[in-house]
């Protein structure tokens, strides 16, 4: 019997997010040349949408996939999707559980851990063998120091991954493989502890999901107000990326609350991030130090941002940002 | 009612972080309530002032934990528990299996925590404690309201009693659950204002009693081996890696601007003819 891997995959609107497939990424190098299946687990309502997401599976290497469909699982819900789960762990018996360190796997993880008696490492930034063990890092203390863990009980192994940290896995070339046909979950499994969801207000603004951009431009208290952000918007749509916000320009009111980024906000790790009129609190550093390249316009040379800035310009941003998009749009041409 | 606040005392990360001997350094580090903790404490002291109830908080670690639980009796709490367990302070199965034990006999109705702590940031023995009590859960709540259907003007409910109405934070959504009581909530940010002791609160909370509790007593009922197959272990710890000292760009802002898009594209972070 090889290795068996079970992701718990996870749709955003009618597609599967990025993360999932980093999940199967992450999969395929955990089974590197050991024989082992991958299993995916899909929860949503709309059977349409799941039978084209669990294609997608199967193209980017899962064997098998598993869907819960059904109203209850519309939005999805870690409590619901927990029976499922758990019946589909007791019938495989997989040495690793992967989700995504999103909303729902950072519930649906704990639950799983504590009812399988199993090890938890959330939030993983990356993966490595090291003397024939596999060895787990991530962010500690809001980013200000890392630790590599490894498991070290039975398994299951439960792991989260942070978004955009592990290269998606890459589209299968086995014909056989894609396949698939997903495997509709129809009996009843045990009923799920007591929630109901009553109403989404959806604040999502743009189409880019903030955890999956490359290209982050996010502004601070420095923008003092929704006219500063657009000249930001106006920078993103050139650069092809995404707009963030610190906490302090959400609670000012100058954006949306779902464009915070942050510990208590989303966790991005694009390419790049340029911060305007952001001081850098260690609170905005926990989700965004881990970046690719950061860039920093500040008007104060002492902002703390500087400290963690590939690149500072002490500068008034809204002269600095106008003339950014302006020298790309000429580029551009 | 009784509600219960799960409480870690954590390092205080607005501070210095220093890595000694492959250990976080404590000596003359500054430990507060952890922040996310501090939201849940407070929403339980509101619906105490509110609709009464018995607040009871519960906190696990080395002794120095207890500074956490003396501030909480200095806002109001009326009865703190402290489980005496030093070294295992990142075995999250573990630290749920002593919470799940002190509160079972307890038969709380609310069990409040904070989304996650800022030190270890899993975010995960609150919702452990949930599944080894078979409660549900709300996380990640921005506003709570409790009472039964009728009060809070909720027409399809399946249950009776008490029920929680809870706004949680989605990635930036709101999406609004009722689960009936007894649950637990974990506090988002955004939740509440927390409040700060009096001086007479705290002179007050000194001669308050803290109850202990031991491991070697609570763990008899805990399986030995669910304990050791959920064991992970730490091999490495370091600082972030030193970002090569970032570049000031100098100039006035058109060179400013041209300097860096010249730097962006020659480390192939954008392209010129567009990304
Ligand atoms: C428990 C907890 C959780 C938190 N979670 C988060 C979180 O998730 N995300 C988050 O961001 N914060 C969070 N915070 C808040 C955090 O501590 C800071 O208050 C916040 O990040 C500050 O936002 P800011 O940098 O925009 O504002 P400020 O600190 O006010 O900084 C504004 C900056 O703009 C600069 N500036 C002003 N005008 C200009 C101009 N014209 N051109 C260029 N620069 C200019 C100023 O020099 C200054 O550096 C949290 C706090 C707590 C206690």
């Amino acid at each position: 019997m090889g290795t068996s891997i079970l992701i718990i995959a996870e749709l955003k609107g009618s597609t599967l997010r990025r993360v999932t497939l980093e999940a199967l990424g992450v999969a395929a190098a955990l089974l590197h040349e050991r024989s082992g299946d991958i299993a995916c687990f899909l929860a949503g309502s709309n059977k349409a949408d799941l039978e084209l997401a669990s294609k997608e599976l199967a193209r980017h290497g899962a064997h098998h996939v598993y869907v819960a469909s059904g109203e209850a699982h519309q939005p999805i819900q870690a409590l619901t999707s927990l029976p499922p789960i758990l019946s589909i762990i007791k019938e495989l018996k997989p040495q690793y559980i992967i989700a995504g360190h999103t909303a729902y796997g950072r519930e649906l993880a704990p639950r799983l851990a504590a009812e399988l008696k199993a090890g938890y490492i959330a939030d993983i930034i990356s993966m490595e063998e090291f003397e024939g063990q596999l060895q787990f890092t991530r962010p500690i203390y809001a980013g200000k120091a890392f630790e590599t863990r490894t498991f070290h009980g039975t398994s299951p192994h439960l792991l989260t991954i942070r978004p955009n940290n592990f290269a998606p896995a890459s589209v299968a070339d086995d014909v056989e493989q894609a396949n698939v046909e997903p495997i509709f979950i129809t009996e009843e499994a045990a009923t799920p502890l007591p929630s109901i969801v009553k109403n989404v207000v959806q604040r999502m603004s743009s189409s880019i999901d903030l955890t999956e951009a490359e290209i982050v431009v996010a502004g601070g208290r420095g923008v003092r107000g929704s006219d500063g952000f657009k000249l930001l918007q106006a920078l993103a749509d050139e650069l092809g990326g995404a707009v963030g916000a610190s906490r302090a320009a959400c609670d000012a009111g100058y954006c949306d609350y779902s464009l915070q980024i942050g510990q208590t906000g989303k966790v991005v790790t694009p390419q790049l991030y340029i911060a305007c009129g952001i001081s850098g609190a260690i609170q905005h550093l926990a989700g965004m130090s881990q970046s690719r390249t950061i860039v920093a316009i500040n008007k104060d040379p002492d902002a703390p941002i500087f400290s963690i800035a590939d690149y500072g310009i002490v500068g008034d941003l809204f002269e600095v940002v106008p003339l950014l998009t302006a020298e790309l749009k000429a580029l551009h041409q | 009612m009784k509600i219960i606040v799960l409480m870690k005392q954590t390092f205080d990360t607005e501070e210095k972080v220093e890595i000694t001997n492959g250990m976080i350094e404590e000596h003359g580090a500054k430990f507060v309530i952890n922040p996310y903790d501090e939201y849940a404490l407070e929403e339980a002291l509101r619906i105490k002032e509110q609709n009464g109830a018995e607040v009871i908080a519960i906190t696990v670690g080395p002794e120095r934990s207890s500074v956490a639980l003396r501030t909480g009796l200095a806002l109001g709490i009326d009865q703190a528990i402290m489980i005496c367990d030093a070294e295992h302070g990142d075995h999250s199965y573990r630290i749920a299996a002593l919470l799940a034990e002190v509160i079972k006999p307890l038969k709380p109705d609310l069990i409040l925590a904070g989304l996650f702590a800022v030190d270890s940031g899993s975010g995960s023995v609150a919702l452990q404690v949930a599944q080894l009590l078979q409660l549900p859960h709300a996380s990640a709540a921005v506003k709570l309201r409790l009472g039964t259907a009728e009060e809070l003007l909720i027409e399809d409910a399946p249950w009776s009693g008490t029920l929680a109405l809870v706004d949680r934070d989605v990635e930036g959504d709101v999406e609004t659950v009722v689960i009936p009581l007894p649950a637990v909530v974990t506090a988002q940010q955004g939740l509440n204002d927390p409040r700060y002791p009096s001086l007479p609160g705290i002179m007050k909370a000194k001669k308050k009693a803290i109850i202990e509790r031991y491991p070697s007593e609570l763990l008899a009922e805990v399986n030995q081996d669910d304990l050791s197959s959920s064991l992970t272990v730490r091999t490495a710890l370091f600082p972030p890696s030193p970002r090569s000292a970032g570049k000031r760009l100098s100039g006035d802002g058109s060179q400013q601007t041209k300097q860096l898009l010249h730097s962006l594209i020659e480390a192939n972070i954008i392209q010129r003819g567009g990304n």
